[in-house]
């Protein structure tokens, strides 16, 4: 398959069960939202070392939030529940509190709940108070700038982590500009996030290494500089790779945003110097979850027709 | 199908407890049935059909026509439906009501919501004394469901009040959330001395400054964020607080003779 002289690998990204909850931050402006929102899903790219993979979903206006402030909604997932509720904790109590203006509630229903300001009250060393609204119970802890308020719960779901491709360009430059290029794309897609820095990442991993300590080490089949001394899957043009790595709350949305990613990407063309899509996979014995690039691509539910 | 209907025959000499006729126990009963199930009269138990004309057949949706304030403990218990009182009601209206809508055009009296927990009770007219209070004798009132009142409430207004919400848009009398040990009041006309006298925790919610006893402290004027949230899930409500979006109110907190913990927030 070839998408405006782009060769789509047939090949599969591979993902996995995850949980995942959304939270809604509010704040006096937008410029404060993000400053919270910010400070919570930083450090939050990879599950290996962060515990979390979490990002801005998307920005809220005043009419689609809870206390009527502006805000954004922020996606959080974790290899497990007891992961996720400690850091969503710990996010919280260091991020949000911490935030002027900053307020915090539940973005997502389900059946499963977990603490969002549950433990974070006690903050308030007996001068906090509960309020109930509408069924859900809020907290209100008196802080310097005035009051926190939080809900007590947010709703916890099964959720998919991994999906991904890569992007195999000519020049650095050019594999940086089709990954922005997918990136403004795949963040008006709902429920997604893309959680490495700018929703890009160059240092994908292969399983093992040479020294025992290391479980994953350097994708040497996909390092440009390598070419000549491993068993490489790079043509002699490709100079540079980068990948985007994709965590959803269900496998359609995962679709639906590299779907999006690719074609936008594709959209620049190989006159640009982009020449392959691919994906990273681990021969689909680990992950549930199978993203075959040319079927998303020929998906006409998504709008794709490139058979 | 109409809703079923209870149409007082004669003005009543006595007190009528009329705590069996609510749609749960209702719900499997047929017009016979229903017609003889036995009200205490006074001192004496008579047959529903001997006081009321009973018409109609949906025992999710009832309705007293021509009702008094003799009759006593309508909607007791009340978990499921609706039910229409035209005319006045007697004490406790809405007893330990626990889900579904109770509607009354017309004055309540005294213990009005007492001990409910849950459902929705609107009165557009007046109630008695001990709205959303205790039973006599137990320590916590109200636990939760929301009283609306279009007219003026009595003294004692939420006393040992546990959860909930009432919101009043007359006047009421002094000690209003007396004992209060959580939930809100909100009222938007004058309100009698002694406001959260004794209060433990709890909101009371007033447009209108008070005189305020000594253990009631000033913690001065702030904008609270919680406020949007709070007069959102009022928006949907049939009274004037659906109006209202205001977050900035001056905060009282007491009683400090009764550990503090609640506030009496004042829009200005």
């Amino acid at each position: 398959m070839i998408i405006n002289g782009v060769q789509i690998d047939d090949t599969f990204a591979e993902a996995f069960n995850m949980r995942g909850t959304r939270v809604i931050i509010t704040a006096q402006n937008h410029r404060w939202a993000y400053n919270a929102a910010n400070a919570m899903t930083g450090f939050a790219t990879s599950v290996i070392g962060c515990g979390v993979e979490a990002g801005i979903e998307r920005e809220l206006t005043p009419n689609e939030t809870p206390d009527g402030r502006p805000g954004v909604s922020v996606l959080m997932f974790a290899m497990g529940s007891a992961v996720l509720m400690k850091q969503l904790e710990n996010r919280m109590g260091q991020t949000i509190l911490t935030c002027p203006t900053a307020a915090a509630f539940s973005g997502i229903d389900g059946n499963e709940r977990i603490n969002l300001g549950k433990n974070l009250r006690f903050f308030g060393d007996g001068f906090q108070i509960s309020k109930q609204f509408g069924g859900k119970r809020y907290w209100r802890v008196p802080v310097m700038d005035g009051e926190f308020i939080t809900e007590e719960t947010t709703g916890m779901v099964r959720a998919v982590g991994g999906g991904n491709f890569l992007v195999l360009a000519t020049s650095q430059s050019q594999a940086l500009a089709a990954c922005e290029a997918a990136i403004e794309a795949m963040k008006k897609i709902p429920n997604v996030i893309m959680p490495f820095p700018g929703g890009v990442v160059r240092s994908g991993s292969k399983v093992g290494s040479k020294y025992k300590a290391l479980f994953a080490s350097t994708n040497d089949a996909f390092c440009p500089t390598l070419k000549g001394l491993t068993k490489t899957q790079l043509s002699p043009e490709v100079e540079s790779v980068m990948e985007i790595v994709i965590d959803g709350l269900t496998e359609a949305d995962i679709r639906k945003a590299t779907f999006v990613g690719i074609e936008a990407a594709c959209k620049l063309g190989s006159a640009n110097g982009i020449k392959r899509i691919s994906a990273g996979n681990y021969g689909g014995k680990l992950g549930p979850f199978h993203f075959h690039l040319r079927d998303i691509m020929n998906d006409k539910t998504l709008g794709g027709d490139h058979s | 199908m109409s809703a079923l209907t209870f149409t007082l025959k004669k003005d009543l000499l006595q007190k009528l407890d009329v705590s069996p006729l609510t749609p749960d126990q209702l719900s499997d009963k047929n017009i016979s049935q229903i017609s003889a199930t036995l009200l205490w009269y006074g001192k004496q138990q008579l047959r529903a059909d001997d006081i009321f004309l009973i018409e109609g057949s949906d025992t999710q949706d009832l309705v007293f026509e021509k009702c008094s304030a003799k009759v006593d403990y309508i909607g007791s218990g009340m978990k499921t439906g609706r039910i229409i009182v035209n005319g006045n009601a007697g004490a406790f209206l809405a007893f330990q009501m626990q889900k579904g809508e109770l509607l009354l055009n017309g004055n309540a009296a005294d213990f009005t919501a007492c001990a409910m927990s849950g459902g929705l009770l609107q009165i557009n007219g007046n109630v008695g004394d001990y709205l959303g209070a205790a039973l006599v004798g137990d320590r916590k009132g109200m636990k939760g469901g929301t009283v609306i009142v279009k007219g003026d409430a009595g003294e004692r207004t939420g006393d040992q009040m546990r959860r909930g919400l009432i919101l009043i848009e007359g006047n009421v009398g002094s000690y209003c959330g007396s004992r209060m040990l959580a939930g809100t009041i909100g009222i938007l006309g004058n309100v009698g001395e002694y406001v959260g006298y004794g209060m433990r925790r709890g909101t009371l919610i007033l447009t209108k400054r008070p005189s305020l006893h000594a253990t009631i402290q000033d913690c001065g004027l702030h904008t609270l964020p919680f406020l949007n949230l709070m007069f959102k899930s009022f928006s949907q409500l049939p009274s004037k607080f659906a109006q209202i979006n205001q977050n900035r109110a001056h905060r009282f907190a007491g009683d400090i003779a009764n550990d503090g913990k609640g506030e009496i927030l004042i829009l200005e």
